[in-house]
C-alpha cells in the first residue's frame, strides 16, 4: 500500500482484493460482545471534517475506536478556520503535534493530496470536493461482493447527479478495474464532459441504462453544489430519473439498490424502493465500519519511509 | 531436509492426544476446541473428529486469528502488515473448557496473543494447549497440555508443519538455514 489513500487510482486490483478480505475479518470484530481489538494502541488519529457530514465521520471514528486508536474530531464550525487559517496552515499545527494519520473531508478537489504533501501523517481522504471518496467505493465493492460473489462481469448502473460527485468518480475507478460493465444516467446538464473515457458508457435514457442491471447506485440530487439551474424543478426530475418500482423492475430480479446516503427520498428515490426488499442501503453503513477498520489496519503498518 | 513425523505418525499423535484429552477432562460436556490460524484449524477439527469417533459426542470447534493482537505489529515502518484472516467462534466459551490448538510452540508469542484475543470473547473456566509440535526456546512462561512431540531444534532452523487440508500431505520437517 502507499503512505496514503487519496484515490482508488493509488490502489492496484490485488490491493483492492486485500481491503476487501481485510474487512470480512474485522466484521466479525463487529459482532463480539467486546468489539475492540488492541492492534492501533498509541496511534492517533485526528479526523478533520470541514464539510458536514455525519455516516462518514461516524464510520471513521467507530472503526478507529474498534481498533484502540486514540482518535480526535475537528470539525471546522469550532476551529480556528472561522478565523481564517488557511488549510496547510491547519495542517502544519496538527502535524506539529505528531498524529500517526489524517482523515481528511473537504470541499476542495485535491485537499488530501495537498496534505499529503505537507504531513509525514498517512492521510485517508474521506471525501475532497467533486475528486473522490475511495473509502465509500471501497463499501459499495464489499456490499456488491457480499451479494453478487465477484464483481467481474456484472452491470453496474449508477444513475444521478454525476457531475457534482465524488462517490461516482470513485465507484468508477474501482468497478472498472475489477471488471464490471459500468453505465452511467442523469440529466445530460449533469454529466460530466468526457465522462466516457473513464470506461462507461453514458446513456440519458434511464430505462435503456437500467435494463438488466445486476447493481443500481443511486447518487445524491447535490443542491448545496449546484449554482445554476440544472433541471427545471425537483418534481420533474424525480419523474425522468428518479428510481421507482417500476423502473427497478427493468433491471434483473435480482437486482441490489445502493445509494451512499444522505438520501433524498422522492427526488432521487422513491420511499417504496429505498425501503424494499431489493435495497442494501442499510448495509452499506454497517460495511462502512469494517471496511474503515481494513483501511486503518492497512496503512498504519509499512508503506515505503520517505 | 529430515522429515520427523509422517502421516501416520501424525495420524497416531493425533489419536492420542485425544485419548488423552478425555482422560484428563473427564467427561467432555465443557469442552471446546479453538485452532489457531493457520494449521491450528484442520488440527482442531481432527480432535473433534477422533473425539467423536471414540465416543459419539460433537466438540463445538472454532477458528482463532491472532493477528491484531500480535505484539511485533507496527514495530518496523518497512513491509505490508501481515494478513488477518476471519476469527470463526460460533458458540459462547463462557465456562468451557477450551482447548487452544496450534501445530507448532516456539517463542509462545502466538499463544500470549490468543489469550488476549479469548479472553475478549468471555471467562472460560480454563484453557489448555495443546499443540502438534513443541520445539523449545520459549520467551514466555507458557507451557503445552498436550505435546505431539517434543523436537529439540537450535534457533536457526525452521520447523514446517504440512497439513493435508492446506498443503495437501502430512508431514513435519525440519528445515536447515
Amino acid at each position: 500500500m502507499k503512505k496514503d489513500l487519496l484515490s482508488i487510482s493509488d490502489l492496484t486490483s490485488d490491493e483492492i482484493h486485500l481491503v476487501l478480505d481485510t474487512t470480512e475479518a474485522m466484521r466479525e470484530i463487529g459482532q463480539r460482545p467486546i468489539k475492540k481489538v488492541p492492534t492501533l494502541r498509541g496511534k492517533t488519529i485526528v479526523n478533520l471534517f470541514y464539510e458536514p457530514s455525519t455516516r462518514t465521520r461516524t464510520s471513521f471514528e467507530i472503526a478507529e475506536k474498534r481498533l484502540s486508536a486514540d482518535t480526535l474530531n475537528i470539525a471546522v464550525a469550532s476551529s480556528s478556520v472561522l478565523k481564517g487559517e488557511t488549510l496547510s496552515d491547519t495542517a502544519m499545527n496538527i502535524e506539529a503535534m505528531s498524529p500517526d494519520m489524517i482523515v481528511l473531508r473537504h470541499a476542495s478537489s485535491g485537499a488530501g493530496h495537498l496534505l499529503s504533501r505537507i504531513c509525514r501523517s498517512r492521510i485517508i481522504n474521506a471525501g475532497d470536493g467533486m475528486h473522490e471518496h475511495p473509502t465509500q467505493a471501497l463499501l459499495d465493492a464489499f456490499t456488491i461482493r457480499e451479494h453478487k460473489k465477484s464483481i467481474a462481469g456484472l452491470k453496474v448502473t449508477i444513475v444521478g447527479d454525476l457531475l457534482h460527485s465524488r462517490v461516482l468518480r470513485s465507484n468508477v475507478l474501482l468497478l472498472t478495474k475489477l471488471g464490471a460493465e459500468v453505465w452511467v444516467s442523469g440529466p445530460q446538464t449533469l454529466v460530466p464532459a468526457g465522462i466516457e473515457r473513464m470506461g462507461v458508457r453514458v446513456s440519458t435514457n434511464i430505462d435503456l441504462a437500467v435494463a438488466d442491471a445486476d447493481v443500481i447506485m443511486m447518487l445524491r440530487i447535490q443542491q448545496e453544489r449546484m449554482h445554476g439551474a440544472f433541471f427545471p424543478s425537483l418534481r420533474e426530475y424525480f419523474n425522468v430519473f428518479g428510481m421507482t418500482k417500476a423502473r427497478v423492475e427493468r433491471a434483473k430480479p435480482d437486482v441490489i439498490i445502493m445509494h451512499p446516503g444522505p438520501m433524498n427520498r422522492g427526488v432521487e428515490i422513491a420511499s417504496e424502493v429505498a425501503d424494499g426488499p431489493y435495497s442494501v442501503i442499510l448495509e452499506q453503513v454497517a460495511n462502512g465500519v469494517a471496511v474503515r477498520m481494513a483501511v486503518l489496519y492497512l496503512l498504519a503498518g509499512g508503506a515505503e519511509v520517505d | 531436509m529430515p522429515v520427523v513425523m509422517d502421516a501416520d505418525r501424525i495420524g497416531r499423535t493425533l489419536a492420542r492426544i485425544a485419548h488423552e484429552i478425555l482422560e484428563r477432562n473427564r467427561g467432555v460436556e465443557e469442552l471446546a476446541l479453538i485452532g489457531i490460524r493457520t494449521r491450528g484449524v484442520p488440527l482442531a477439527r481432527r480432535l473433534a473428529q477422533l473425539v467423536r469417533d471414540i465416543n459419539k459426542h460433537e466438540i463445538p470447534t472454532g477458528a482463532l486469528d491472532i493477528t491484531l493482537y500480535r505484539d511485533d505489529l507496527m514495530r518496523t515502518a518497512v513491509g505490508a502488515q501481515p494478513v488477518v484472516r476471519r476469527t470463526e467462534i460460533p458458540f459462547s466459551i463462557d465456562d468451557k473448557r477450551i482447548l487452544l490448538v496450534d501445530d507448532v510452540l516456539y517463542t509462545g508469542r502466538t499463544i500470549r496473543a490468543a489469550l488476549d484475543a479469548l479472553i475478549e470473547f468471555g471467562r472460560p473456566k480454563a484453557i489448555q494447549l495443546v499443540v502438534l509440535v513443541d520445539r523449545g526456546h520459549r520467551e514466555l512462561p507458557i507451557k503445552a497440555d498436550y505435546v505431539g512431540k517434543n523436537l529439540p531444534t537450535s534457533p536457526s532452523q525452521s520447523v514446517q508443519v504440512h497439513l493435508t487440508e492446506i498443503d495437501g500431505r502430512d508431514e513435519v520437517e525440519i528445515l536447515e538455514p
